[in-house]
């Protein structure tokens, strides 16, 4: 077997395939954790939250090594990094409430400060004897290298945990994240509901650390939701597809760097991420860029032939080249500009039904009908055959177009 | 359900009879009764120390220039904002105890239309609280979420994103969603900003309807030539209360000129005012 294929089908080693399943389940977590926040609006809220995790591990770190114990114990660190991210989240909602501050100024001041002391810490625990081998740098970019089964145990258990409450709270938040006046006016805090939003946020920051790395878990919470959003218009439902990408991702991009040495486990997932984001941006169906170009295209021509013909009809000339050369390309008129058989039936047509909707909004005035005709829909999707034909009693007999 | 119709199992708030209620609410057990409401942004109130008693079974209007706190008074009264002092009752009571007998209905402005959901789903989100977080939305909440789509004409869209409605239709959904939750009180932001004539036609009808059932309606509304047309009780304010009571004796040019300044022209208020005397 190739190594790709071997880490594909998780026989690359018990090292690599923890670290496989790992990334896949903390991919699942972040993505439906990360929902409610790209909903929202406060996509950078968890950058800040994530950096100010920073402190909180050096602190950890210093606290457990003069308690005289190992200053590596993973929980300890854990702990720690929720600490100060739960104090870095706290002050910007202070900012943001209580002060003139917009909210981006206070995320600015909480991601730099918290992760400029943090780097202060890190420094200095360097100078530290115990600190040497430490390794906490590794929480910046994260790391694979030494994953033990223990860190699996803390993905699994604390993804599951924040899924389940993503799951639990969807209807408080999707109400907050759509219109927060409304949850407020039928009682719900919204306060509390979007420091909820953030704290399973955090939750997925900490227990990602270790793998991913504070710079880049913003980026496993973010973009699998943003992806999700191309394929679905319901929001419970972006729950469960940005999980299933956030874990594709994860799954993938821990197989692609355990099967090429010194490939980067962390900046691989985030790039495989954001690859399908790009294919989710070109080829979604009903948002992507390609269908939307299309769609444009279809309705400039239907315009473009509908002009043209009705040019035909009263025997105008057709000066736009674009509206020529459709109409040559569908037969419609020769080369020199002269209409054809089916150009003149067609012009016909086109007339008749303008002259068919004319008496269709003085029938059915009450119905609204008048809002419904912009030209383009053909009259035979709204009117039924019968209706067609008083219409056509009323019209007189058909013109011919171009005076066969 | 039919308009207005009884609902059984459920308490009711105003029994009485819309008019007789209409002229002998007090503060007691009107819908909502205000008593020194003040809220400011920074030190400069934006409404300011206001007494209002809105009627039972009655369509009330609170008019007043731009930026003279309408929307403010409506958030402030409902919690959604805080407010400074002043005290707040809804049937007599704390709005904590009256909540579910409340309905609101946002500026449609205010939200982001792109959201991912669908027109149903936004209608269901005023039986939230009813089903609480692990209920499901069974049958009979469905039925009544299309009950209230029904009621604004707003069947056929029940499955549609809401990123494909038009203005008129964004504010029937809204609507229904507050329909959907059955209140009592029904609180609405500008319902009329920014809608064609036929929703307006269909809103109108439906609040009609709501204070024939003996529900309470307060509206902050704009365009003062429909007042009369709409409205049984007005609420004047420009930060602070103006004037209020029935339209017929409140809204007359000196009350408007009080609350409108110089930024009424003196030929509008003549046209209202003859507006109203040939009524």
């Amino acid at each position: 077997m190739t190594p790709l294929a071997e880490a594909l089908l998780l026989q690359a080693g018990y090292n690599a395939a923890l670290v496989t399943i790992g990334a896949a389940l903390l991919g699942f977590a972040a993505g439906a954790s990360g929902t409610f926040l790209f909903l929202r609006k406060r996509a950078l809220v968890s950058d800040a939250v994530a950096h100010a995790t920073l402190p909180g591990v050096g602190l950890a770190f210093i606290l457990m090594v003069s308690l005289g114990g190992d200053g590596r114990n993973l929980i300890g660190l854990l702990a720690g990094s929720a600490a100060t991210a739960w104090i870095g989240l706290w002050l910007m909602d202070w900012i943001t409430r209580r002060t003139r501050l917009a909210e981006d100024t206070a995320i600015g001041a909480i991601l730099g400060v918290f992760f400029g002391a943090g780097v202060v810490l890190l420094t200095v625990i360097q100078t530290m004897s115990a600190g040497r081998q430490a390794g906490l740098e590794s929480f910046l970019l994260g790391s694979t290298a030494g994953m033990l089964f223990q860190d699996a145990v803390v993905i699994a258990t604390g993804g599951t945990l924040a899924v389940a409450a993503t799951w639990l709270m969807r209807r408080p938040m999707t109400l907050v994240a759509f219109d927060s006046e409304y949850a407020a006016a039928l009682g719900y805090d919204v306060r509390r509901i979007d420091l909820l939003i953030m704290g399973l946020v955090m939750a997925v920051t900490v227990i990602g650390l270790k793998l991913v790395g504070l710079i880049l878990i913003v980026a496993l919470l973010i973009i699998p939701a943003v992806t999700a959003r191309f394929w679905t218009e319901r929001s419970a439902n972006v729950i469960w597809i940005a999980g299933s990408l956030g874990a594709l991702a994860g799954y993938v991009g821990a197989v692609l760097s355990a099967s090429v040495p010194d490939l980067p486990t962390g900046p691989i997932i985030v790039l495989v991420s954001a690859g399908l984001f790009v294919v989710s941006l070109l080829f979604s169906p009903s948002r992507g860029v390609i269908a939307a170009l299309l769609q444009h295209r279809s309705f400039q021509a239907r315009v473009h032939r509908r002009q043209g013909l009705l040019a035909l009809a009263a025997q105008h000339p057709i000066r736009e080249t674009y509206t020529l050369r459709l109409l040559t390309s569908q037969g419609l008129v020769r080369a020199d500009g002269v209409p054809t058989e089916a150009g003149r039936a067609a012009a016909a047509k086109v007339a008749r039904d303008e002259r068919r909707w004319e008496i269709a909004r003085e029938i059915h005035q009450a119905a609204g009908l008048a809002g419904r005709y912009e030209g383009l829909t053909p009259i035979e999707d709204v009117f039924t055959a019968d209706e067609i034909a008083e219409f056509d009693r009323r019209l007189g007999p058909p013109v011919a177009v171009g005076g066969v | 359900m039919a308009p207005g119709g009884d609902r059984a199992g459920q308490p009711r708030i105003a029994t009485c009879d819309g008019a007789a209620a209409a002229r002998h609410s007090t503060s007691e057990t009107a819908p909502l009764a205000l008593r020194g409401v003040t809220v400011s942004y920074g030190r400069k109130p934006a409404v300011f120390s206001v007494d209002a008693t809105f009627p039972a079974a009655s369509l009330s209007a609170i008019i007043g220039p731009n930026g003279a706190g309408k929307s403010t008074l409506l958030k402030a009264a409902l919690g959604i904002i805080p407010r400074l002092s002043g005290d707040v009752r809804v049937f007599g009571q704390p709005l904590k105890e009256k909540r579910a007998h409340v309905a609101y209905v946002p500026q449609r402005a205010s939200v982001d239309w792109d959201f991912p959901t669908t027109v149903l789903d936004v209608v269901q989100m005023g039986l939230y609280r009813q089903v609480g977080l692990l209920g499901r939305l069974n049958g009979r909440l469905r039925q009544q979420a299309m009950d209230s789509l029904e009621r604004v004409g707003m069947v056929d869209f029940a499955d549609r994103q809401i990123g494909q409605l038009s203005g008129g239709q964004q504010q029937r959904v809204f609507l229904a969603r507050a329909l959907a939750q059955d209140a009592d009180l029904y609180l609405l932001d500008e319902p009329f900003a920014g809608v064609d004539a036929a929703t307006e036609r269909a809103i109108i009808d439906v609040l009609k309807d709501l204070t024939a059932g003996n529900r309470s309606v307060i509206a902050v509304h704009h365009d003062l030539s429909t007042v009369r047309d709409y409205f049984d009780h007005v609420f004047l304010i420009n930060v602070r209360r103006i004037a209020e009571g029935p339209v017929d004796t409140v809204f007359t040019p000196a009350t408007l000129q009080a609350a409108y300044g110089g930024r009424l022209a003196a030929t509008q208020l003549d046209d209202l005012a003859l507006a109203g005397a040939m009524r």
